[in-house]
């Protein structure tokens, strides 16, 4: 029972890591302007989809991994600069809706590009289990875990030891009085789309070896990484993180003892848990509107 | 006055099987069209008047169709009974569920809306014992209308532009009413409104249980109509391309959700020749739509002719 138990922690830690960077994504592009990027998903598709057509194509797995990243990078400044900047002041109904559009759009030209067909990438370091106190973990999950830790790390230093990092965070506190101090808040704009695609896409190269990627496979883990930002408070980088991590506990746990096809109902249902009792999240801060 | 747009469209959707005698394009996919029309109006009930985002609208749609089929099917309850049944069912369940879950707002109501909308499928697709799992439930018996049976394409073309008019005319009604005020109210601003004595938890309460009964009566009109219902037919893309009616035509339109609704069962109609490309142009559009006419389409043009109609009278 102890054993099993364990397994499920590691299944969910793993799957609650990819959360975490998807909602560290999500974070981002919110503190730098308000909006919700429901294309985030997308990001993790086209990360995980553009190395497995470069490995294919005959590059070696780290030059492709690489070169996803830089171009989905380029994929979340292209979306910033023709979908997000030209309806600066729309009303939050709006955004949400441009980047749903944006959302369905990727899927549609990377539906054009890779067909219906689910691709897979290997696994970085072989695919012999270890055991670790009764339970089995797949290197790839190791990666998964240290990859991720060191992502969020460096995210974290980023923020409060580089003044690039600090810039940007003043953009998310008021960006009128970033902008007085000579920040230039579009160039920071643009940073957080560029940072926040390349979390996704990573997220997508690291779970690629795992489950299968496809066209569609982003619509899910965006919308759970949107669940993590929330849990963790909207706005709040390392909450979004500890709430990715504890959604996909949650959800193995769930899946092992309730039922698998029950997983994805338990996870909502949490979310919808914390909305209604707790909507600022469970690690946020209380927010007033402005009327 | 007030109706007279309603009037010429009553005339104009009577008048199309008779100018396009034994078309299926016209009567198929206008039935088509009239269902999502129910829909759109629904939903832009409560995202154009009120405000209120909702990305989980096709479970609404989705038990009031589970409901006719599983009461119809697995009960042998008269279809009628089944459709009142699906009712009263979801306006429940969206009376219950109104309160927590419009006290949210812009982003969180959205995540809301979008978990309630993937719970309702998941347990669409898992309670295989009542729905059918992923196979969904066939053999649906038609709808029996007080002893008439409706089969056929233009009987069914009949009956369901009789009930998107029956719609359209109560929304149409709706809107202009104390509780519609109260709406656009709420939508402008809530602080205000409150500060007006409008009880906005309740206007708003109201609105989301009416958007609801909209569906799922779709819904039933739906489920007796294919005969068919799986859970593919109300999922998180369903939802997505309720809203996109809703905000192609124009939010806060009646008429605007309606054209909304019709030009995208067409669009989808008309795209299926290039199905690899539809994804990609429904989400083109949805972007262009919202960054370059965030009013809609619909609204975006009439107003633009209005404007120039005022230029022109000002020249002359």
């Amino acid at each position: 029972m102890f054993e099993q138990l364990f397994q499920f922690l590691v299944t969910g830690i793993t799957v609650g890591s990819l959360y975490a960077l998807v909602g560290l994504g999500f974070a981002l592009i919110y503190n730098a302007s308000d909006v919700v990027n429901f294309a985030q998903g997308e990001f993790v598709m086209l990360g995980a989809m553009i190395a497995i057509a470069l490995l294919d194509a005959g590059m070696p797995l780290l030059l492709a991994a690489s070169a996803a990243t830089l171009l989905t990078i380029v994929a979340g400044l292209l979306l910033e600069r023709f979908a997000i900047e030209p309806a600066k002041g729309a009303s939050v109904v709006t955004t949400i809706i441009i980047t749903i559009g944006a959302g369905i759009f990727l899927r549609g030209v990377a539906l054009l590009l890779w067909g219906k067909d689910f691709h897979s990438l290997p696994p970085f370091s072989g695919d012999t289990p270890i055991q670790l106190g009764g339970a089995t973990v797949l290197p790839q999950s190791l990666w998964v875990l240290g990859i991720t830790v060191l992502l969020v790390a460096l995210v974290r230093a980023f923020f409060n030891r580089t003044l690039l990092g600090k810039a940007l965070l003043a953009c998310s506190f008021n960006r009128v009085a970033a902008q007085a101090v000579g920040i230039n808040v579009r160039v920071m704009l643009r940073l957080a789309y560029g940072l926040s695609a390349g979390l996704g896409a990573l997220a997508g190269i690291l779970i690629a070896p795992i489950t299968f990627s496809s066209y569609e496979a982003g619509v899910m883990l965006g919308l759970k990484g949107f669940s993590a930002a929330i849990i963790g408070g909207i706005g709040n980088p390392m909450g979004a993180v500890a709430g990715g991590l504890l959604l996909g506990v949650l959800e193995s746990l769930g899946a092992g003892l309730i039922s698998s096809g029950y997983k994805d109902a338990i996870a909502f249902l949490f979310v919808l848990m914390v909305l209604f009792f707790k909507p600022t999240g469970l690690f946020g801060h209380q927010l007033v509107e402005r009327v | 006055m007030r109706l007279a747009g309603f009037y010429l469209f009553a005339a104009l959707v009577a008048l199309l099987p008779v100018l396009f005698p034994d078309n299926y394009f016209v009567i198929v996919i206008g039935a088509s069209a009239g269902l999502h029309v129910i829909l759109a109006v629904g939903l832009n009930l409560l995202m154009g008047y009120a405000g209120q985002i909702s990305l989980g609208h096709a479970a609404f749609f989705g038990m009031g169709a589970y409901a006719s089929a599983i009461l119809t099917t697995r009960f042998g309850w008269p279809s009628l009974l089944a459709l009142a049944a699906g009712l009263v069912a979801t306006g429940a369940i969206a009376w219950l569920l109104a309160r927590p879950i419009l006290r949210l707002r812009g982003h969180y109501l959205a995540m809301a809306t979008l978990g309630f909308g993937i719970i309702v499928h998941v347990i669409m697709v898992q309670a295989t014992r009542w729905t059918g799992g992923p196979d969904g439930l066939a053999g649906i018996p038609p709808l029996n209308l007080f002893g008439w049976s409706v089969e056929g394409d233009l009987q069914w073309y009949g009956v369901i532009v009789a009930a998107m008019l029956l719609a359209l005319w109560l929304a149409l009604n709706l809107v202009d009413s104390q509780v519609g005020r109260a709406l656009r109210a709420v939508h402008g601003s809530e602080f205000a409104a409150q500060m007006m004595g409008v009880d906005t938890g309740r206007a708003k309460t109201q609105v989301f249980v009416v958007s609801a009964l909209f569906a799922a009566f779709a819904g039933s009109l739906f489920a007796h109509q294919q005969a068919f219902v799986s859970p593919d037919s109300f999922n998180l893309t369903i939802s997505v391309e309720l809203v996109t009616m809703v905000v192609l035509g124009g939010m806060a339109s009646t008429f605007g959700a309606a054209c909304g609704a019709i030009a995208l069962t067409l669009l989808h109609q008309g795209l299926v020749v290039f199905e690899d490309y539809e994804m990609l142009i429904h989400g083109a559009l949805l972007m262009a739509v919202m960054i370059f006419l965030p009013q809609g389409l619909f609204v975006g043009l009439s107003q633009g002719a209005q404007r120039l109609w005022v230029t022109l009278r000002q020249e002359s």
